[in-house]
């Protein structure tokens, strides 16, 4: 690897891999990413692999192991171009038939294909699939065109040529208004307009300063920040670096979930390639941008998404947050002025700095521009992550995209903003994917995870798992997050318990206005919103556990018996080697019964069930 | 534990009291948990005060300050995972094993952990068995792989 010295340099460099590049024939790209590993993705690699070196064609035919393509639940999945031809589900013995008949022959393998949930049809190409059709992919399309461990990948498809741009053609303050005129917000959360923080970093006093990652994307039911960084670390790492440029900065940090371990080690990979070039380091392509970047890895406490608490952690301390009276931007990380923006933030800043402002505004809201990625999971037909314009509303996103409900069951409600977020009742679908329209609603865009919830899901156990984790990690600094969420969860934990009053609704929104008025930070300021929001949009579920000691979903187990039906019971026995307990005692082809002294509810039986004999009452 | 892979844990970075988040997460890599005497010579060579190292060790979730057991379950309790039945997956391990999350079995074989989201929501539930994911688990598979890792460990003599 020679060092660049120039944007000659990396110009040269980028058309000399290109140029390489013309004589691949055939691309077969599959998704490394977390989700695909999980259903075994490496072996299909290997097995592609083996298969092409069998038919003399692994010179002609490039296979490419890429970022997370969003389409988990279809995984292991496989694009191939030309052709665009999308398999999903492979297993490693699909490979010689996929090399011998697709490759080689351009037979497309049906068995293969992707199958419609909605329509029942068969559908070739990866641009043809609806959970793909109504996207808008501005970020997530460049995960399928790169390898996150090749630094080429990532050059062959104009990368660093927006660092090239800001470094040679633009001052500190065009950069910033740049980013200003685009509109961006910060997709960690909270909104905040990163050109209106970066300005104030650069204004800022001093010659020490810092920028920062934040890739502790603690909310659950989120994964939009691992997928990006594990996916397209490059991308990243050019964001970081224009932000650095323009606040003045000459050190930089990624801080990311342990629990992302393949995020760690691409980010990783990506710092030691870019040092390589001499895109990270002193005298960046000959400017006088001198810059480098660490990695520090989070440690699985979810405060540190906190800015304050997450330098805190960067310093080596315990993750406390401490109060904002001066903003991070002035006194940050070592009391220093800091930026800190997170994963998809910093990965939309090349993309408008190359294509302009201008670009990045025509997109989304008026007060919300460009894409926003979402992970929408739970109980709909297809899951992953979708990357969609601001400004889409619900009801695409959840039924469009996600398909509708599964398994027949009605949706109930769409959780959106993680435990800082709130419920959406089917009532609110049609508002749209907006900073200020999802806050106003009683919720928030948050970092974008959405989870579904059909009928089968209690409203008010869902606001009673959010206190849980909220009491779990709060870091207990502050005596109104630390107290105020552990008294609400008491609460909320005897309504689901049935010992729930009727004057408890009165003290538990009581509670949640002092805890959001006077907590220390967003942790505790955001901690009411699941209970405020279901208290909001399903007032009848809570009435029932109160008033009729009822829990309409049937999951609140001290609510709730679960016996057998001894005329649909066949006596197969999968219930009672399945319980867990060995509640369960029959006879072989004659009617099981449920010891109740025994039973823990955990419903197990009844999912084992095939003739649907288990009962919840 | 071994003192040299503490030395070259702590190779570059003593005196530097910032890199005790660091170093701790290589020593619960490398030990599996964070012994009390490696706490003590950590505190020693970085400067930090024991209290701290130990403050620091207690409050973030990723260190462990007891040995965990030869099979690590992970259980994920994300949203996702929630509403599509993680609850039911930690009462299959309290039935089966016996022992609610953060526990170790007394044999010392398995230790159940949950963790409140891995990222993989799309195919939840998830469940992490030493490092390799499972996903969309119900209680049912869950409760054959953790018969199989005690099959075949009691055929390789383990158990």
């Amino acid at each position: 690897m020679t060092k660049l010295n120039t944007a000659n340099d990396l110009e040269a460099l980028r058309k000399q891999i290109q140029a390489q590049r013309q004589s691949i024939r055939t691309t077969l790209t599959l998704c490394g990413g977390t989700g695909c590993q999980a259903s075994q993705c490496s072996d299909v690699i290997a097995a592609v692999k083996d298969a092409l070196i069998k038919n003399g064609l692994e010179k002609s035919v490039t296979v490419r192991a890429s970022g997370c393509h969003g389409f988990c639940e279809q995984g292991p999945l496989m694009v191939i171009e030309p052709g665009n031809v999308f398999y999903c589900h492979i297993k490693p013995e699909d490979a010689q038939d996929i090399v011998s008949k697709t490759v080689m022959s351009g037979v497309v393998i049906e068995r293969l294909l992707y199958v419609d949930p909605v329509s029942g049809k068969t559908i070739q190409t990866e641009a043809d699939i609806p959970f793909y059709q109504a996207q808008d992919r501005q970020l997530l399309s460049q995960n399928r065109l790169v390898d996150p461990c090749s630094i080429e990948d990532y050059l062959s498809v104009g990368g660093y040529a927006a660092l090239a741009k800001t470094l040679f053609q633009m001052t500190s303050g065009r950069v910033i208004d740049e980013i200003k005129t685009s509109g961006l917000r910060g997709r960690g959360g909270g909104g905040f307009p990163t050109g209106r923080k970066w300005a104030d970093c650069m204004e800022a006093p001093g010659d020490e300063k810092y920028v920062i990652c934040n890739a502790d994307e603690g909310d659950p039911g989120a994964y939009m920040d691992r997928s990006v960084l594990e996916g397209n670390p490059h991308l990243v790492l050019e964001g970081m670096m224009i932000g650095a440029f323009a606040i003045g900065a000459a050190q930089g940090y990624i801080y990311v979930r342990k629990e992302y371990p393949l995020a760690v080690e691409h980010a990783k990979i990506a710092v030691q390639q870019a040092r390589e070039y001499g895109l990270l380091g002193e005298n960046i392509l000959g400017s006088q941008f001198s810059f480098d970047v660490e990695i520090a890895r989070g440690g699985g406490a979810f405060v540190c998404g906190e800015s304050t608490a997450l330098m805190a952690s960067l310093e080596g301390k315990v993750g406390e947050p401490r109060p904002k009276d001066v903003h991070t931007v002035e006194e940050g990380l070592w009391y220093k002025p800091t930026t800190l923006n997170n994963v998809e933030t910093w990965a939309n800043v090349p993309f408008i700095i190359k294509n302009g402002a201008a670009w990045f505004a025509a997109k989304g809201t008026k007060n919300s521009k460009g894409t926003k990625i979402l992970a929408l999971t739970g109980r709909i037909k297809n899951t992953g992550l979708v990357e969609v314009a601001m400004g889409t509303s619900l009801r695409t996103i959840v039924y469009g995209i996600g398909g509708g409900a599964t398994n027949g069951k009605a949706i109930k409600a769409v959780q959106t903003g993680g435990p800082s977020g709130g419920c959406l009742p089917v009532s609110k679908f049609d508002l749209p994917v907006d900073f200020d329209a999802l806050y106003d609603a009683g919720s928030m865009v948050g970092s974008g995870g959405m989870v579904v919830m059909d009928e089968s899901t209690c409203m008010v156990d869902v606001a009673k798992y959010f206190l849980q984790f909220l009491q779990d990690e709060s870091c207990g600094k502050c005596v109104p997050c630390r107290l105020g969420v552990d008294r609400m969860l008491e609460l909320i934990t005897g309504i689901t318990d049935g010992r729930g009053k009727p004057e408890h609704i009165g003290l538990l929104q009581e509670l949640a206005d002092t805890v959001r008025e006077t907590s220390l930070c967003g942790l505790g300021k955001t901690a009411p919103n699941p209970v405020l929001s279901t208290l909001r949009y399903f007032p009848e579920e809570y009435a029932a556990h109160i008033n009729q000691k009822r829990c309409p979903a049937g999951v609140c187990k001290p609510l709730i018996t679960y016996a057998i039906d001894a005329e649909k019971c066949k006596g197969c026995g999968l219930c009672l080697s399945a319980c867990p307990l060995g509640a369960i005692k029959g006879e072989k082809k004659q009617a099981h019964v449920i010891d109740p002294q025994l039973c823990s509810k955990c419903g197990i039986c009844a999912d084992e069930c095939k003739t649907q004999a288990v009962t919840v009452n | 534990m071994s003192p040299t892979t503490l030395d070259s844990i702590l190779q570059g970075r003593r005196s530097q009291p910032q890199q005790l988040v660091e170093v701790l997460q290589d020593v619960q890599e490398s030990f599996g948990y964070v012994p009390e005497d490696a706490m003590r010579t950590v505190s020693k060579d970085l400067g930090v005060p024991l209290m701290e190292v130990y403050r620091v060790a207690n409050f973030y979730k990723a260190f462990s300050l007891k040995p965990r057991g030869k099979h690590v379950i992970t259980i994920c309790t994300g949203t996702a995972c929630h509403v599509r039945g993680a609850h039911q997956l930690l009462d299959q391990v309290h039935g089966q094993l016996g022992i609610q999350p953060g526990a170790t079995t007394e044999d010392g074989f398995f230790t159940v952990e949950r963790v409140n989201c891995l990222g993989a929501c799309a195919l939840g539930p998830v469940v992490v068995h030493n490092g390799n994911y499972h996903h969309h688990k119900t209680p049912n598979k869950l409760r054959k792989l953790i018969d199989s890792v005690r099959s075949t460990s009691k055929e390789e003599g383990q158990l």
